[in-house]
């Protein structure tokens, strides 16, 4: 592995370097979509050959997961060097070598409450996408109230015995591993019961059946657990104090939903669409009520990655994100639907068919109708309201 | 980049204090019950000045403190915050930064005392009822070794109690055209100047300034006669992140006071805060607040390291800025209910003042479309 400097002008021009030599000219565009990302995984085929270049190379030095240490499959990277790391992939157009939900959450959830043998286990495989893993969260009667859900898991002394089912389960199909919320404990409290368990998805008794959704595509899965066994050295954090670990995920799910994680969003800026679609030969978006709501959205996509850098500061100056990542996910939803709307719009009838695919690539109606779940996933928009007006404004509950 | 530092910090911790004491909305009542000739506390505003706040955008060879437009950026939230008055935006930041680009002889003979809060310089360029600088009309025509200025100018702050002008001229071209403008130091005194004060909703200073035929000499132009373009976009943009972060401190500031009712004021037996329509358009304005806050820091940040995209950001702040003061206030007035109306509570204070500083320099929709024309569409 490469050794960095801490001299941060070193710093910055050995991953210059290193990204000149080492990022194929392929992967320095953005990805078009989930479809278009690095997920990694046992049952992966890469795209191309550059995709896997891009991940094996990243993988050696670390720097799929640039900011975890070194010991597990990460660079070690302090939140300063991690930004130059983001700024100079950001320069070259260069995507995300991997995206997965190890590294959102389950990563950060584990490093914070995993044991070291744990970590050692399941933190390298992440970091090399060698294991896909999926969240086992929502149940049919448990979506915003989470804390309802009835998935159980029976003490069997070494092991648990787990039955229920999940629902909006994003890969499960494609998935080997689940980070699941269970419950352990009938009679306690709602939250008080709960606990954050890791199993196989190739365990006997798990099966999913993938949900088509209105974008014609299935990204989520119904799950279901009949008598599953599970280890109970795959408990993560306490038994009963699975919702505590459940809550830091959340929390870092919402942040990288907010913008972190680089992969999910198409690089280009709203303008540069639209102006390809409804633009004149100078480039002016003609009907002037269109250009009005574009420049509107490019003001608040600019405020809002000018808010996520200042937390990203204020969290390297020991004043984390927290309840604040409710603000971020909330108009990141928000933006992103208004933008797939602009662009279906300035596409006018062509928009509205399942073929049409934009001068760059981009799918139109598919985004649009996929970007309805942006104020539903990983928490609903009024749930984050919620969470933003008792957390952070001290609103009194009823 | 965005986060503060220690000394940004400490700043805006003594400024808070100090307006509080001198500076705050009780004294604005003050001043305009009384009808203050002035419009605001010289004493004050000495103070001020020898806190180093009228000097914020001079340098230090001509006697200013020069914190730059993060630190200026801090005291405009205060002054948000307490709405005071002070000719802090038309002298320290648009005066002072016109003069920058002048004759050495004359930022020598202005900037110290601009800094020292014994001189105010306004900047005089709105004409009509929209902020519309190529719209220019006042002209400027060469006659030998002077100029001769006919026109007038409308929404000068401070123009009653100004010293001097930078009058906005159009010394060749046509109304509309964004070449052949001029700026022009005009020294308040001069034969066929005449200032009449405007009464405006905030009970702030704004003047309607008459040029007659005044006549100054040449070597008064601020930059080149007929390309000061350039250096107009960038003293207004200076204006516009100041506004911009004033609008920031009263978006706030109306916001925390609303959020303290919501938590004390009862009705149907609940704190009105307990209620989830309430909640909801809290938190969504508090989201609000918190990207206009970004973009401010942002746009005088970027501004302080001389980055072109400043002048981008300055456009993007004034616009989110605007938007964010004027939701706020609006729902200052409305989450209050009547009290929201009655002059005895002082959130008609900020509505008023959110209002004025969202229109001067360019509305939200001018920057919009301003930002629109700089990315390229």
């Amino acid at each position: 592995m490469t050794e960095f400097a801490d001299d941060p002008q070193t710093f910055r021009a050995q991953i210059r370097a290193w990204l000149e030599r080492h990022c194929p000219p392929e992967m320095r565009s953005p990805a078009h979509g989930e479809d278009d990302i690095c997920w990694g995984g046992r049952r992966w085929t890469f795209r191309s050959d550059a995709q896997r270049q891009w991940l094996n190379a990243a993988a050696a030095e670390g720097l799929t997961v640039p900011g975890w240490p070194r010991a597990y499959g990460g660079a070690g990277m302090s939140s300063a060097q991690v930004q130059v790391f983001d700024d100079e992939m950001e320069r070259i157009g260069a995507r995300s070598p991997l995206e997965s939900f190890g590294i959102w959450m389950l990563g950060p959830a584990l490093l914070k409450f995993g044991t070291d043998e744990q970590k050692r286990r399941y933190l390298p495989p992440i970091a090399r996408g060698e294991i896909r893993w999926c969240q086992g969260y929502s149940e049919p009667d448990a979506g915003s109230d989470l804390v309802a859900l009835r998935t159980r898991a029976e003490d069997r002394g070494d092991r648990y015995v787990v039955n229920g089912q999940k629902i909006w389960t994003s890969y499960a199909d494609q998935a080997d591993w689940i980070f699941c919320l269970v419950r352990t404990d009938a009679t306690a409290p709602k939250h008080r019961g709960l606990s954050f368990v890791v199993f196989d998805m190739h365990t006997p008794g798990v099966t999913t059946r993938p949900i088509k959704l209105i974008s014609g595509k299935s990204p989520f899965c119904e799950t279901f657990f009949e008598n599953v066994e599970v280890p109970k050295a795959n408990l993560i954090g306490a038994e009963n104090g699975g919702w505590t670990v459940a809550k830091y995920l959340l929390t870092q799910e919402r942040e990288m939903i907010a913008g972190r994680a680089r992969g999910l969003h198409d690089g280009r800026p709203l303008w540069q669409v639209v102006q390809e679609l409804a633009g004149d030969a100078k480039g002016r978006i003609v009907d002037p009520i269109l250009r009005d709501r574009v420049a509107r959205a490019e003001i608040d996509a600019l405020a809002l990655t000018a808010t996520i850098e200042r937390y990203v500061e204020d969290a390297a100056h020991g004043h984390e994100i927290g309840d604040r990542s409710s603000i971020l996910k909330y108009c990141n939803a928000e933006l992103n639907q208004r933008r797939q709307t602009l662009i279906l719009e300035a596409s006018g009838a062509d928009g509205l068919r399942w073929d049409f695919v934009r001068s760059d690539g981009g799918e139109v109606a598919p985004a649009w109708l996929r970007a309805k779940a942006n104020s539903i996933e990983g928490g609903t928009a009024e749930v984050m309201l919620n969470i933003v007006a008792k957390r952070l404004l001290d609103l009194p509950a009823e | 980049m965005l986060a503060y530092t220690d000394d940004e910090v400490m700043l805006a911790r003594s400024a808070d204090d100090f307006l509080a004491r001198f500076a705050s909305t009780k004294h604005l009542r003050r001043l305009r019950d009384g009808r203050d000739d002035t419009g605001f506390d010289r004493g004050v505003w000495h103070e001020m000045a020898r806190l180093g706040y009228a000097g914020v955008l001079v340098d230090e060879a001509h006697g200013g403190s020069a914190f730059g437009h993060v630190g200026a950026g801090l005291l405009c939230a205060s002054f948000g915050r307490h709405l005071s008055t002070s000719p802090f935006l038309s002298s320290a930041v648009l005066g002072a930064t016109a003069l920058r680009s002048a004759l050495a002889s004359a930022q020598r003979c202005w900037l110290p005392r601009i800094a020292e809060g014994e001189a105010i310089v306004a900047l005089a360029v709105d004409e009509g009822r929209r902020h519309a600088p190529a719209s220019t009309a006042l002209s400027a025509e060469r006659s030998g070794e002077v100029h001769v200025l006919r026109g007038e100018k409308t929404l000068v702050v401070d123009g009653h109690v100004a010293d001097a002008f930078v009058v906005l001229a159009r010394t060749s071209g046509r109304p509309g055209d964004a070449a052949g403008l001029s700026l022009f130091l005009v020294e308040a005194d001069r034969p066929g100047v005449s200032v009449r004060r405007q009464d405006m909703i905030d009970s702030r200073n704004a003047a309607r300034v008459t040029f007659d035929g005044v006549r100054v000499a040449t070597d008064t132009a601020i930059g080149p006669v007929d390309g000061a373009g350039p250096i107009i976009d960038d003293v207004l943009d200076a204006g516009r992140i100041a506004l911009a972060a004033e609008l920031v401190g009263i978006a706030r500031e109306a916001f925390e006071r609303t959020v303290t009712y919501l938590k004390r004021r009862r009705q149907f037996g609940h704190a009105i805060g307990s209620f989830q329509a309430l909640q909801h358009r809290a938190a969504q304005l508090h989201g609000q607040i918190e990207l206009a806050q970004s973009t401010v820091v942002k746009a005088a940040r970027l501004r302080d390291l001389g980055d072109p995209r400043a002048a981008l950001f300055a456009s993007v702040a004034k616009a989110k800025a605007g938007d964010a003061a004027e939701r706020a206030t609006d729902e200052a007035v409305q989450m209050h209910g009547g009290i929201g109306m009655t002059d005895e509570l002082d959130v008609g204070l900020y509505l008023k003042r959110a209002r004025v500083a969202g229109t001067l320099l360019g509305d939200r929709h001018l920057h919009a479309d301003r930002v629109a024309t700089l990315l390229g569409f």
